[in-house]
Formats: structure tokens, C-alpha cells, sequence
């Protein structure tokens, strides 16, 4: 387990303030936010790059901040993958084994085993600067397994690659943690890479650490504007919510739980139902008409104006057209009311 | 007819005034001398003797400057920390300083009057009119090309590379020795080669510590002082070509090779 205990440090104008995370062993966990957020920063000091101005990390309890890099049992894969050029893809894979004095039959044997998990074993005797975007991943993370660390850290491994590799490597990074039993800290800025891989999320802006938990929560009670619009929470608003009651630009909905004051409502666009304009009624039905019907993969993506314009994501059981009267259906749990930012 | 670039005219007019003004006096100083003379002068003992000491005085300088200059390269460009630019300069002083003022600069430390230049005389180390001078005014003039070619090369190396290398397990000894080192390898060469050219071409700071024994240059300016122009351009094309050879030799080594190609 990785205890990040109230961690504070600078580097040049950039600040890392206050982190406090805990990821339990074998999970995996995203840290998301946009670019500058300092998530990298975050994983340099947990692989040991710069020392901290305050704060501690513990490893299964120990305290890992007084320790060298190579002491850390913390491999990291950076975000170029950094394969040594001077050495075959066998040759970066053994490279750690070799540095912590193996046996030389245990080495040849665990980078065979890896060679053939990761299904590079025809690539062995290959240089780095010739293989594609994916075979240098998979490389980088037979290196990083190879010392059975206890921790894996991974820097946007999968910024590099186009969008078909990316969804397959995901799965890969997915079973790769599973099978390796290590914990992964893999660190983005896309919701859709933190969906596919994470198990909780750790949500990250100008050095902070905002939110964390499991993508299911974070996304149907973010804890703040940021929060809502970094997950793409399309329908955001400006609101003022009293009691059960939460008004909105002159319309008034019904919430489940009671808040007061000044707030700002996020509703996520696959939670509305949209409804022929006389099959629905009831609690936070309001009718509205069609202004804007993208298609998507899979589903449509509807602008419906009812007094506020609203994004619906549906499934195309039922297709409507611009200009077509309905009635959009907010289901009460769904109402977010978070911080302004 | 396609039309030519004007500021392209001036700059090829430029480069060939250039390489006129540098060939012409190599080329009529090599041509100059009869194959009859360059075959005397081979024979000459002191020639041969000189030449040798050139090289192999050139050569200790850049193998004193490769044990000490490699990891204040490496300090340079890895480490930032407060006087960096005022280390950097003082690195750079021996490029700057008029050649025969770093012959004075060594003797004034390497001479009877200085504790160091005792101390060193009670060990038996002479540095006025010896090899061993000649190698420290080599070193002094030729380090500065090393360190900051090699510190080039190493900040040209990811650090992201040594960083990963540690978080597998190799402390900054063995990272540097199995990453930054291999990959530093053509700077290191790179470094050595200007080294020794800088090295084999020092005539000023020389011969204020060690007119004798004569190393080539020194051969060669007593010779023009002595015998005239024709008696020491064969001595001149000799050196010009065995360095020439070495040179060439050391930077086919330093080409970058199929595997990182």
C-alpha cells in the first residue's frame, strides 16, 4: 500500500501542495487532470527524483522518502518510454536484473518469461530505435516487471500511440497489473484512457489534489465545478439551491438531498431521458424542443432546449429531429450541486 | 533560366574566400618541400624524436584530462548548483589566456618559489625542461575542449534514461557507467580528438616551461629561426601529415555506428 501523507514541494514556479492519497496494494489507480496539474511531478517524487519540503511516503508502511531511487523498489516508465538505445529489446529487459545482481540463469529465464508474456519474443535481439510506438511500450513494461517491484508508475503511456493501439493497450496495462498482482499509478489527462484501466480515480489541478475515488463516483457527485467540466459533465449551470429545491435560470427542480446558497449544478448527459412530448410527466419533466441532434458511435447526442439547453446522450431506440416537441426527464439523483471553481 | 538568390552569391563567394585563405598556405607549405627532402628528414633522429614526443605528450594530456574531465562533465551537465557559470568560465580561462602567459601561470606555481613547486621538487617531480611539464601545459590548454565537448554530449542524453536505470535498481555509479557513459561514447571521442589536436599545436605555453626536450612545434620554430623557411617545412609536413593520419584514424572511429543508426 502507498501512503501519500501530506506531501508538499516546489519545483522552479510549480508547487505540489498538500497530497494526501492512499492506493491500496494491487489497485490501479489514474491520476487525471489537465496538463500542469502536476501529476508527473507527484510520481517524480514517489520514484524518488526530487525530495520533498515536506510530508511523507510509505511503502507497506515504511517510510521510502529518505531512500535513493534504486532503493525504492519503484520501477517508472516515462511518458517517451526511455528505452536505452544502446541496448536490444532482451538487453533493456534484463537491465534491471542485471543491476541487482541476478543470477545470470535467472535473468536469461525471466526475460525469456517476459518476452514471451508481452509476445515480443521475435523482437529480441531488435534495437529500440527500431520498433513502433507499441512494441517500445510493451518493452518498457517487461523492463519495469521485470524486478518484480511493488510498485509500478506509469507517465501517459499511452499518449504516444494512435487510437485503435491505445484502446488494445489499455486492456494490455489492464491485464498486465492483474497478472503482475503489482500496484499501477498511471498517470493522464484523458477521462476515456481513466475509464478504461482505472480502479479509483485521484483528480488533480495546479498542484492539488481534488478529488479522488471510483470513476462512478467521482462522476455522479464531483466535488467541485473543475471536477464536473474536466469529466465532461456537459449540462453545468449556475444555481441556487434551497433546501430540496434548486433553481435554475427561472426553472425550478426537485433533488433528493437538501444543500443551501449559491451553487453550481451538473447534470451528466447520459443520465436524461428524452420522452415523446405527452408519454412523460411528473417530477422534473420538462418539454422542450429538439435544437440540435449530432450522431455519435453509439448513441446521439441531442441539444434539447427546455428554458435551459440541455445535452442528452441517447441510445437510438427512437430517433427525433430537430424541431421535434419533447419532454426531458432529470431524474432527481442525478442532480449534482457542487463548489464553484 | 532560374534566378539565383543574391544573398546566396555572397555567402558561396564568402566560403570560398574562406577555404582559399585556409588551403592555399597548407597546400603550398606541403607541396613546397622535394620527396628527396621529406625522405632526409625522416631519417633525422631529432625529427622522429620530436614528432614522437608530440604525440605521445598530446596523448597523456588527453588521458589526464579523460580521468578528470569526464566527471566534471558529468557535474556540469547534470547538476545545476549556486557558482555554475563561475565554474564554467574558469573552465573556459585556459582557451582565453595568451599561450605564453599559461607557461608563466604554470611555472609560478610549479617553480622553487612556490610551496607547491617545493613540495613537488622534494618528491622528485621536475616540471621546468621536462616531459612532465610539457604534459601539464598540454592538459592545462587541452581540457577545456573535452569537458565541454563531453558536457555537451551528456546534456544531449534523456536524464529521463539515468532516472529510469535507477528506479530499476542501478545506484549513480553503475547508471552512469552502463547508460550515460556508452551512449556518451562518440562525445567522449569527439572530446579526446580536439584534446589532442589542441594539445599537439601548443608551441607558446611550451616553450616558456620546456624548450627542451624539443616536441615538433618547438623543432620547427628552431629550425625557421636557425636554417630558414626551406629547412623547417619538411619537419612541418611530417607533423601536419602523421596528425593528420591519427585524426582521421580516431574520427572514422567516432562515426555512429549501424546499431544506434
Amino acid at each position: 500500500m502507498i501512503e501519500i501523507q501530506n506531501l508538499s514541494g516546489s519545483l522552479g514556479e510549480f508547487c505540489l501542495r498538500n497530497i494526501d492519497l492512499t492506493v491500496q496494494d494491487g489497485e490501479y489507480m489514474v491520476l487525471l487532470g489537465p496538463t500542469g496539474a502536476g501529476k508527473t511531478v507527484l510520481i517524480e517524487y514517489m520514484v524518488g527524483m526530487y525530495r520533498q519540503r515536506e510530508g511523507v511516503i510509505l511503502v507497506d508502511g515504511e517510510d521510502i522518502t529518505p531512500l535513493y531511487t534504486e532503493e525504492r523498489n519503484i520501477a517508472y516508465v516515462p511518458q517517451d518510454y526511455a528505452l536505452f538505445p544502446n541496448l536490444s529489446v532482451a538487453g533493456n529487459i534484463a537491465y534491471g536484473l542485471e543491476a541487482k545482481r541476478h543470477p545470470k540463469k535467472e535473468i536469461t529465464r525471466i526475460t525469456e518469461e517476459i518476452l514471451d508474456a508481452l509476445g515480443i519474443g521475435h523482437l529480441r535481439h531488435r534495437m529500440p530505435l527500431n520498433l513502433s510506438g507499441g512494441e517500445k511500450q510493451r518493452v518498457a513494461l517487461g523492463r519495469a516487471l521485470a524486478t518484480r517491484p511493488k510498485v509500478v508508475l506509469l507517465d501517459e503511456p499511452l499518449s504516444a500511440l494512435d487510437e485503435n493501439l491505445r484502446a488494445q493497450m489499455s486492456r494490455e496495462l489492464r491485464d498486465l497489473q492483474q497478472s503482475s498482482k503489482a500496484t499501477f499509478v498511471h498517470v493522464c489527462h484523458n477521462f476515456e484512457e481513466a475509464s478504461a484501466v482505472a480502479d479509483r480515480i485521484a483528480i488533480m489541478n495546479n498542484g492539488f489534489l481534488v478529488q479522488v475515488g471510483t470513476l462512478e463516483e467521482v462522476k455522479a457527485q464531483p466535488k467541485n465545478e473543475f471536477v464536473a467540466r474536466f469529466l465532461k459533465t456537459q449540462n453545468i449551470f449556475p444555481a441556487v439551491a434551497d433546501g430540496t429545491k434548486v433553481l435554475v435560470n427561472g426553472i425550478q427542480l426537485e433533488k433528493k438531498s437538501s444543500t443551501r446558497g449559491d451553487m453550481v449544478m451538473a447534470i451528466r448527459p447520459e443520465k436524461l431521458r428524452i420522452h415523446p412530448d405527452n408519454e412523460a410527466g411528473g417530477l422534473n419533466a420538462f418539454r422542450g424542443t429538439i435544437v440540435e441532434a449530432i450522431p455519435r458511435p453509439h448513441f446521439i447526442e441531442y441539444t434539447v432546449d427546455v428554458g435551459l439547453k440541455l445535452t442528452v446522450f441517447q441510445i437510438a431506440e427512437r430517433e427525433y429531429r430537430v424541431g421535434d416537441a419533447v419532454t426531458v426527464q432529470v431524474p432527481a439523483e442525478h442532480i449534482a450541486l457542487v463548489e464553484k471553481v | 533560366m532560374t534566378r539565383k538568390e543574391p544573398f546566396l552569391w555572397v555567402s558561396v563567394s564568402c566560403a570560398i574566400v574562406a577555404l582559399t585563405f585556409i588551403l592555399l598556405p597548407l597546400v603550398e607549405m606541403l607541396t613546397a618541400p622535394s620527396l628527396a627532402m621529406l625522405g632526409e628528414t625522416l631519417k633525422d633522429r631529432a625529427v622522429l624524436r620530436s614528432i614522437w614526443l608530440s604525440i605521445y605528450t598530446a596523448a597523456a594530456a588527453a588521458g589526464i584530462s579523460f580521468v578528470i574531465g569526464t566527471p566534471l562533465a558529468y557535474l556540469l551537465a547534470r547538476c545545476q548548483f549556486r557558482g555554475k557559470r563561475l565554474v564554467e568560465g574558469i573552465i573556459d580561462l585556459p582557451i582565453v589566456i595568451p599561450h605564453p602567459v599559461v607557461g608563466i601561470a604554470i611555472l609560478s606555481v610549479a617553480g622553487r618559489n612556490h610551496w607547491l613547486g617545493q613540495f613537488m621538487s622534494e618528491l622528485g617531480i621536475r616540471v621546468m625542461g621536462s616531459v612532465t611539464g610539457i604534459i601539464t601545459v598540454l592538459t592545462f590548454v587541452g581540457m577545456p575542449f573535452y569537458v565541454n565537448a563531453l558536457k555537451s554530449g551528456i546534456e544531449a542524453i534523456s536524464p529521463r534514461l539515468e532516472n529510469v536505470s535507477r528506479s530499476l535498481g542501478a545506484p549513480m555509479g553503475s547508471t552512469f557507467l552502463r547508460v550515460t557513459f556508452p551512449l556518451a561514447r562518440r562525445s567522449i571521442l569527439i572530446g579526446l580528438i580536439m584534446c589532442c589536436a589542441r594539445a599537439i599545436s601548443e608551441f607558446g605555453a611550451v616553450v616558456v616551461v620546456a624548450y627542451h626536450p624539443m616536441i615538433a612545434p618547438v623543432l620547427i620554430f628552431e629550425r625557421f629561426e636557425g636554417y630558414g623557411l626551406k629547412y623547417s617545412q619538411p619537419v612541418a609536413v611530417w607533423l601536419v601529415l602523421v596528425c593528420l593520419t591519427l585524426f582521421l584514424i580516431l574520427r572514422v572511429l567516432t562515426l555512429p555506428g549501424k546499431k544506434a543508426a
